[in-house]
């Protein structure tokens, strides 16, 4: 390091000390009713976290139950196999809907969008504002349906007594047709609260529809004069992607849902057989969106792992452009495949056959980022920060997550695995490995910039290995299990799949300490974390240039931006702060 | 010290004097404006694909179904249908002049369009309301309370209402070979005059359920797979496994005439498979229309909110107003797309 005289140190622009947007404003009113994008994000963060612990909360419970053959919880069978459906749906369902599809556009993309950007704000804050009541709306419903479950299991009676007065649909007893709702269970077997449920989902579906508007116009017309498209951090490539895939597929899911809805309340028999409809039409509907979820899931997660990966190596990303591209190419190739969740449907060898080359194809650009990322990596100054520890481990689970993928993708294999915990391990793999690993990885990263405040790093980075160890324990041994035939779904096993069970039980309890230490550290971080940086990483990309925590109204004036990926202007202080120095011509640039 | 000292708030970009309607993360109200249309479009891409959705199930149902469709779309007034087409047309025509207006800045005649247009949706929806109400009279509604559901509600009187619409269904199909006008106000009194007495012998309940027998038994059983009927003849190759074939569907033992003149699929031209997928139409037409009329509702509120804040639009900013016409015009569009795919079945 040159030595740098504190006069050439070009310093953040400040405004009146300990002047940020979280105490710009008191009163709880004053978050209510925000159109703040950060507050915003905060509020999502809170309630978003919260499901994810609920939805987390079903997890133990039904892995608790498969410990072993034999039920647990209760000792009718009946009761215990009930129980169980409910809390595979539920878990399913929380956290796919409340957890996982806003988390990372919701949290982090309101968060850090318009500061990547140097803007204000989003395009349509009221918009945002709205979103999030959409998204308290649906977990209202959620709520309603799991507060239901509750009652009717510990009152069996009350809902008949009820029905006298015409209210025993105050009583929605839970969900206990899988997160996928298959008809006709679900339209007219099921006695459970499959239309709040649905109805839930729906409002839900509106807060991730009104992101996505709100994302992309702000992309597209709030960039700088001087930040062409490709001049932008790949998170916002990603949260692009990520937008139009909302944008096109979550009104199918709504409308979906609501003609299961018409038709467990009027009858209308779009999908029952019985009342002439056809039950693999609602398969085509619900997959039509919920395969491009998953793209809704993963695109913003590797927008993360792009941002991480560059600034904790001190290397400029390796191969823009072709993250870039493959972000888009992700999305609209996800809208080809989804007949690859419907191989045993019954639908025609020839659509098995074209689904399933379209499904190899779309892993393709999923697999260019891969290399990318490995490429920037590779010769960097990598820095084991807990950001760090968690992007590298989600290139290791999202490898494992992406390739078992390519088993299910061939048709053939596809017939043996399909239904089996194989499934159940491939998605875990992604979802969780991936995303939420990525989703951790973001918060240790931008969580100084949030709050201002740095997180305990042997503490994070022992919870980081704690949750690598638990996960792989609970579900690696579940691809074994499932490609020797243990179903999905299934409350009880033979014998002789005990073994699988207990390890992966084990597994989810290790995974759940893990995940405690590690979400309790940056909690942890906010009554006793000490003050962090402007710029704690030396990131180059224009979230760096303000405050931490950010200032009310983000920037006075719009930053002069840059290659977001060039870090040579960055010098690092010895209390590990980054500091910006002005140009110098003689000095040598790092290799973009 | 070489410091860039911070503005405080907006006193150093020299606009402190802004336009009210200019909201402070924007730099020019053209921007605002630019960005309003393009997040109002994108919002519009989705309702199109969810109503595509409906079309989607609409076209598949159709497809493997047509017997069903060619049956059923007599229960629907193409003359009532024709009326809302025009009155949504006419309501468009007032909502664009609207825009016009608002960037005048001509705000009396705005309010007089927005009113209209408001008009107009009410007129929509009062004929809604009369073709809604005829089919809840005879026993058509969707669901379970239809009369085609094998689960109708009302087990005991099952048969007497299927009948009802039977017959309603005649006196439609002879109240428009009469070329008279709405056949819904007239008919309504002549079938209720006749109610007890049934019309033609054909279409009775009973004759219909014969006939399908009859017509399961020539057709022989077909074999399923997904939504696709396949041709049990289709031999046993490879090909012949890979390829999904089209057959002609069974519910229809006849093919129709491809002319407007053609006689009327009746009950008995189909099998019990059919009959039991009446109702489907029913489903799909009471959804489809019945969301494009909550959508035309919500419009309403928009078009009285744009009528109560009409004074604030002007030259400079007439976004609200501009972006309220796009969703009524798609309103309008889909209407457009749902008439003849539901009332011109041919």
């Amino acid at each position: 390091m040159s030595a740098i005289t504190p006069n050439q140190v070009i310093p953040v622009p400040q405004h009146p000390p300990g002047g940020n947007y979280l105490n710009h404003s008191r009163g709880i009113m004053s978050w209510l009713l925000t159109v703040d994008h950060k507050r915003i994000g905060i509020m999502y963060l809170i309630g978003v976290m919260a499901s994810f612990a609920l939805g987390g909360f079903f997890a133990v419970m039904l892995r608790t139950e498969l410990f072993a053959p034999a039920p647990l919880f209760f000792s009718d069978k009946t009761k215990a196999w009930d129980f169980y459906n409910q809390m595979f749906s539920l878990h399913g369902a929380v956290m796919v809907f409340l957890f996982i599809i806003p988390a990372v556009p919701a949290i982090l993309g309101n968060f850090v969008l318009p500061l990547q950007l140097g803007a204000k704000d989003v395009a349509f804050p009221r918009l945002n504002l709205m979103s999030f009541y959409c998204w308290i709306g649906g977990a209202i419903f959620f709520v309603f349906v799991l507060a239901g479950g509750i009652v009717n299991m510990m009152l069996p009676e009350l809902k008949g007594s009820l029905a006298q007065f015409g209210l025993a649909w105050l009583i929605q007893p839970g969900l206990d047709t899988g997160w996928t709702f298959y008809t006709p269970y679900s339209s007219s077997k099921s006695a459970s609260g499959v239309v709040p449920a649905t109805l839930g989902a729906f409002i839900l579906g509106f807060s991730s529809i009104l992101t996505a508007v709100n994302f992309m116009a702000t992309i597209h017309m709030l960039r700088p004069k001087n930040m062409g498209w490709f001049d932008m951090p790949l998170f916002l490539w990603a949260l692009y992607g990520t937008a139009l895939i909302q944008i096109l597929a979550t009104p199918v899911l709504a409308i979906t849902l609501l003609l299961l809805a018409a038709e467990r309340t009027l009858g209308v028999g779009i999908f029952d057989p019985a009342l002439g409809g056809d039950p693999v039409l609602f398969q085509h509907f619900f997959w039509f969106y919920s395969h491009p979820a998953v793209y809704i899931m993963i695109l913003p997660s590797m927008g993360i792992i792009s941002e991480v990966i560059a600034v904790h190596s001190r290397k400029h990303i390796f191969g823009y452009t072709f993250i870039a591209f493959s972000s888009v190419a992700i999305a609209l190739l996800g809208f080809l495949v989804w007949g690859h969740h419907m191989f045993v449907s019954g639908q025609s060898s020839l659509a098995n056959a074209v689904f399933s080359l379209l499904t190899f194809s779309v892993a393709i650009p999923s697999a260019i980022k891969v290399f990318n990322w490995v490429s920037t990596l590779y010769k960097g100054d990598v820095r084991l920060s807990t950001a760090m520890i968690y992007a590298l481990g989600f290139i290791v689970l999202f490898t494992f997550g992406g390739l078992t993928g390519l088993f299910l993708g061939a048709v053939a294999t596809d017939v043996h695995l399909t239904a089996t915990y194989f499934i159940v391990a491939h998605f875990h793999y992604v979802m969780v490995g991936s995303v939420l690993f990525a989703l951790l990885a973001g918060f240790y990263h931008w969580w100084p910039k949030m709050f201002g405040v740095q997180t305990n790093v042997m503490w994070g980075n022992i919870a980081a290995a704690v949750v690598f160890i638990g996960f792989n324990l609970t579900f690696f041994i579940q691809f074994i299990a499932g490609s020797l035939g243990m179903p999905r779904r299934y409350a009880t096993y033979p014998e002789k799949f005990t073994i699988f069970h207990e390890v992966s039980t084990i597994g989810a309890y290790v995974m759940a300490v893990g995940l405690i230490l590690a979400l309790g550290n940056l909690v942890h971080s906010l009554l006793r974390g000490t003050p962090a940086a402007a710029n704690p990483w030396g990131g180059n990309s224009l979230e760096w240039h303000c405050a931490s925590p950010p200032p009310h109204d983000n920037f006075a004036k719009t930053p002069e931006t840059s290659d977001p990926y060039d870090y040579h202007r960055w010098e690092e202080q010895a209390d590990g702060s980054w500091v910006q120095i002005p140009e110098d011509p003689q000095r040598s640039k790092t290799a973009h | 010290m070489a410091t860039a000292t911070a503005d405080q708030g907006h006193a150093g970009t020299g606009e402190h004097a802004h336009p009210p309607h200019l909201a402070h993360h924007f730099d020019s109200p053209e921007q605002q404006y630019q960005s309003g249309k393009l997040g109002m479009w994108a919002f519009l891409a989705t309702e199109l694909l969810m109503f595509g959705g409906l079309f989607c199930a609409y076209a598949v149902y159709r497809a493997n179904h047509p017997e069903v469709f060619l049956y059923s779309h007599h229960y629907l007034d193409a003359t009532w249908g024709g009326i809302n087409t025009a009155v949504l047309i006419a309501s468009s025509f007032t909502m664009a002049w609207g825009v016009r207006a608002a960037q005048l800045g001509q705000t009396g005649l705005l309010k007089v369009l927005m009113a209209l247009t408001f008009l107009g949706g009410v007129g929509f929806m009062v004929i809604k309301g009369i073709e809604y109400q005829s089919k809840w009279k005879h026993h058509i509604f969707p669901g379970f309370y239809n009369a085609y559901n094998p689960s109708y509600f009302d087990k005991a009187n099952k048969d007497a209402a299927l009948q009802d619409a039977i017959d309603y269904r005649q006196s439609h199909i002879s109240g428009h070979s009469a070329a008279g006008l709405p056949a819904e106000a007239v008919k309504d009194g002549a079938v209720d005059g006749g109610a007890g007495q049934g019309q033609t012998g054909k279409a009775t309940v009973a004759a219909a359920q014969a006939a399908a027998a009859t017509r399961d038994q020539l057709a022989g059983p077909t074999t399923r797979r997904g939504t696709m009927l396949v041709d049990p003849n289709a031999g046993t190759g490879d090909e012949a496994k890979m390829l999904p074939t089209f057959v002609q569907p069974v519910g229809l033992a006849v093919a129709q005439p491809k002319t407007s003149h053609a006689p009327p699929v009746e009950l008995g031209d189909m099998n019990a498979l059919s009959q039991s997928r009446i109702n489907t139409f029913f489903g799909v037409y009471f959804v489809m229309t019945g969301l494009h009329g909550i959508h035309v509702i919500v419009g309403m509120g928009i078009i009285a909110w744009l009528f109560l804040t009409a004074g604030r639009y002007s030259p400079e900013y007439f976004t609200p107003v501009d972006l309220g016409g796009l969703y009524w015009h798609l309103v309008d569009l889909i209407w457009i797309f749902l008439f003849p795919l539901l009332y011109l079945i041919h």
